[in-house]
């Protein structure tokens, strides 16, 4: 929480919107290719542009996700990566003054083998401030989302193509923080739908909800981050960053000295892209 | 938390929520939710329906060659000198297994869904091949996951789905084995959701597939009662079934939950053993987590991370297992085994030289241990085992082993 009694999510969406710009929403995995790569990204990622950054937590089985981000959690996981070190990783993003909001972003398991009451209890403590949990539909609420809210950590949750303003709702109901629109039905990493349809479902979200609404899948390049900006209040990007990691790696698979300003250099690019679209505050 | 809802009956589940106790539920992404719930609608459409009742049991009869024999095996009874066994012939339907059963489920289900993409994960390859077949029968597209290991070592079933006209996708992601199949079949369902009907071989998945695949399975168990009380004049004392996923092991037991005097039992692949890690037990072996649609039992580690599967078997190569045998076991109706890949092996060859039926690898988990609980059990006692499947596709994997020694 901030001073003013809003939550970081809140306040950095706030902000963006103050500016007259949506917000940039960058998905890094957590320990990839290493830890200390992937913690020398972490904390390169606010001067770099990001506004709000998702954590990707890997897993061995990512139903939802393409080839980029299942490559980008086998090398996080064959590299040691584990919840607690991701933990590790914000607990020192934190230390270190960094005020962006962070959102873990992956499956259940690794989370429901934490054990969700100490998983909730440390993540508060450390400085975790929502979740995306793409195996949770509303349907299962009771496993985390309603813990989450009530150990005051946002439930990020994802609505989509099929999502119809039947089912919004129920969609919406117990969501906080964000509204992440995923934009077309696939796995992330695929090709963008047509700019003026992620727009229309903008406006469809934003007639059942005040919350912000970011989103996300396809966005590769600063052209795409200024024509998604144009119509969301965030624009999230992530396949297109694991990449830029695995595209420094040396033959062996391990970071370089090129590794952090890859990441960080295509994310300076999608912050001034978003930049170039003036919006009403 | 576990307890049966209606303490009177094991039969009872899922709740509303697609819960078996703790286990099951409907932990998929958002895009599919929508399509999970117009598939339970339209599947409890469909039981109400006498219309699609009489098109599967046209289909049963005339398509799949069903009921399948329940045959007294006697020189495997006398071999082992007790129980009378009998063997439920599965391996006599069309396309060779109890998978066929779901299929044909399934697939009608699809087409008064008006879905024209089928697609489907397999291990072995006998969900494949009944996919295909079906998909062949119906004029429907076919796309078969199936990972790249198994594409390796179950070669006979890929060149069958081929046949049929399906296109099979060899899955390189993970470990290339079934979990990575059905990975790869939930990736293409979320990308092609309004065209596509997933059909789950197993009695895994978001709620309603636990239930549906054990309800298209059921007639196993349905077809035994009966044929029993024809051929013996009352209920059987033990079954048995191997259990990958657990479709046939559920298709057997769902009807005798409830007849306190059926001694029920599963078995898991116990690959090189449970004590080296290298199996695919996920009841003895395993602990509850959340894959693939549902909580159940799983191989899994510390951090939650999904473990390696191994058996010799590759439609028991799997982490995981049905929500419905986890709180089975939880509540302690039915008992889970496991047998090794070399026990397998072993009564892989045995019941081929005795009865003259080579089962498939899968079905050999089963018949190991019959070898350990046909002796312990009087002459009187009559002991169903699920032959599953048949062995034609394992045969080169088998003589590749056998003449390795």
């Amino acid at each position: 929480m901030t001073e003013t009694g809003q939550t970081r999510i809140q306040s950095r969406f706030a902000a963006c919107a103050a500016q007259g710009r949506a917000a940039l929403v960058t998905f890094v995995t957590a320990g990839d290719p290493d830890f200390e790569t992937a913690s020398a990204i972490l904390n390169a990622l606010p001067e770099a542009g990001a506004d709000v950054i998702e954590l990707g937590v890997p897993f061995t089985d990512p139903m939802a996700d393409g080839v980029p981000i299942q490559l980008a959690g086998q090398r996080a996981l064959k590299a040691g990566q584990t919840l607690k070190r991701t933990l590790a990783m914000v607990e020192a993003f934190r230390k270190a003054g960094h005020d962006t909001p962070i959102v873990l972003m992956g499956y259940y398991n690794p989370i429901w083998a934490y054990g969700v009451e100490r998983f909730l209890q440390d993540a508060r403590r450390i400085g975790v401030d929502g979740l995306i949990v793409v195996d949770l539909p509303p349907e299962e609420d009771v496993e985390l989302c309603l813990p989450a809210l009530e150990a005051g950590i946002s439930f990020i949750r994802l609505a989509t193509p099929t999502t119809d303003d039947k089912r919004l709702p129920k969609v919406l109901s117990n969501t906080s923080g964000f509204v992440y629109y995923v934009s077309m039905t696939g796995v992330t990493g695929g090709a963008i739908a047509s700019y003026d349809a992620v727009g229309d479902a903008v406006a469809r979200i934003k007639r059942h909800t005040d919350l912000p609404v970011a989103v996300g899948f396809g966005v590769k390049t600063a052209a795409d981050a200024a024509a998604i900006a144009k119509g969301a209040d965030g624009v999230v990007v992530g396949s297109a960053l694991v990449e830029r990691v695995r595209l420094s790696l040396d033959a062996d698979g391990k970071a370089t000295d090129k590794t952090v300003s890859a990441v960080t250099s295509l994310v300076a690019e999608l912050a001034a892209g978003i930049r170039t679209v003036s919006k009403a505050a | 938390m576990n307890a049966p809802r209606n303490p009177n009956t094991y039969r009872s589940g899922p709740d509303e929520n697609g819960r078996f106790g703790m286990f099951g539920g409907r932990f998929v992404a958002e895009t599919l939710m929508p399509l999970i719930l117009e598939l339970e609608q339209a599947y409890d459409a469909a039981k109400a329906d006498p219309a699609y009742h009489a098109e599967m049991a046209g289909g049963l009869k005339h398509y799949v060659g069903r009921p399948s024999p329940l045959y007294l095996a006697e020189r495997l009874t006398d071999h082992f000198g007790g129980a009378r066994i009998y063997l439920k012939r599965e391996e006599l339907n069309h396309t060779g297994s109890h998978k066929v059963n779901n299929v044909l489920g399934q697939i009608l289900l699809a087409r008064r869904m008006g879905k024209k993409r089928i697609i489907a994960e397999t291990g072995a390859g006998q969900h494949g091949v009944a996919t295909a077949t079906l998909c062949a029968r119906y004029g429907l597209e076919c796309i078969v996951y199936m990972g790249a290991v198994d594409v390796a070592r179950q070669a006979p079933n890929v060149f069958r789905m081929q046949m049929l006209g399906a296109t099979v996708v060899p899955v390189e992601s993970g470990t290339k084995t079934l979990k990575d199949a059905m990975n790869e079949a939930l990736r293409d369902w979320v990308t092609n959701v309004a065209t596509t009907f997933y059909c789950i071989g197993t009695v895994a998945g978001p709620h309603p597939y636990p239930a549906m695949v054990r309800d298209f399975q059921s007639i196993i168990g349905r077809e035994t009662r009966e044929q029993m009380q024809e051929l013996e004049g009352r209920l059987p004392d033990s079954l048995i079934a191997c259990i990958g996923g657990g479709s046939n092991a559920m298709g057997l037991f769902h009807p005798f939950l409830d007849d306190p005097t059926v001694e029920i039992y599963g078995v898991e692949a116990a690959g090189h053993g449970i004590p080296s890690g290298l199996h695919a037990a996920s009841l003895t072996g395993g602990r509850p987590g959340v894959l693939h649609g549902n909580r159940t039992y799983l191989l899994m580690d510390d951090d939650g991370q999904i473990k390696d599967a191994h058996s010799i078997s590759a439609g028991l190569d799997y982490p995981g297992i049905g929500p419905e045998h986890s709180w089975l076991n939880d509540v302690g109706r039915v008992k889970y085994l496991s047998a090794t890949d070399e026990e397998a092996l072993e009564a892989f060859q045995l019941i081929s030289k005795l009865e003259g039926i080579i089962p498939a690898l899968e079905s050999a988990h089963a018949l190991a241990r019959v070898a350990e609980l046909a002796p312990q059990k009087p002459r009187d006692h009559l002991m169903v085992v699920n032959l599953s499947g048949r062995g034609d596709k394992d045969i080169p994997q088998v003589a590749e082993i056998l003449a390795g020694r």
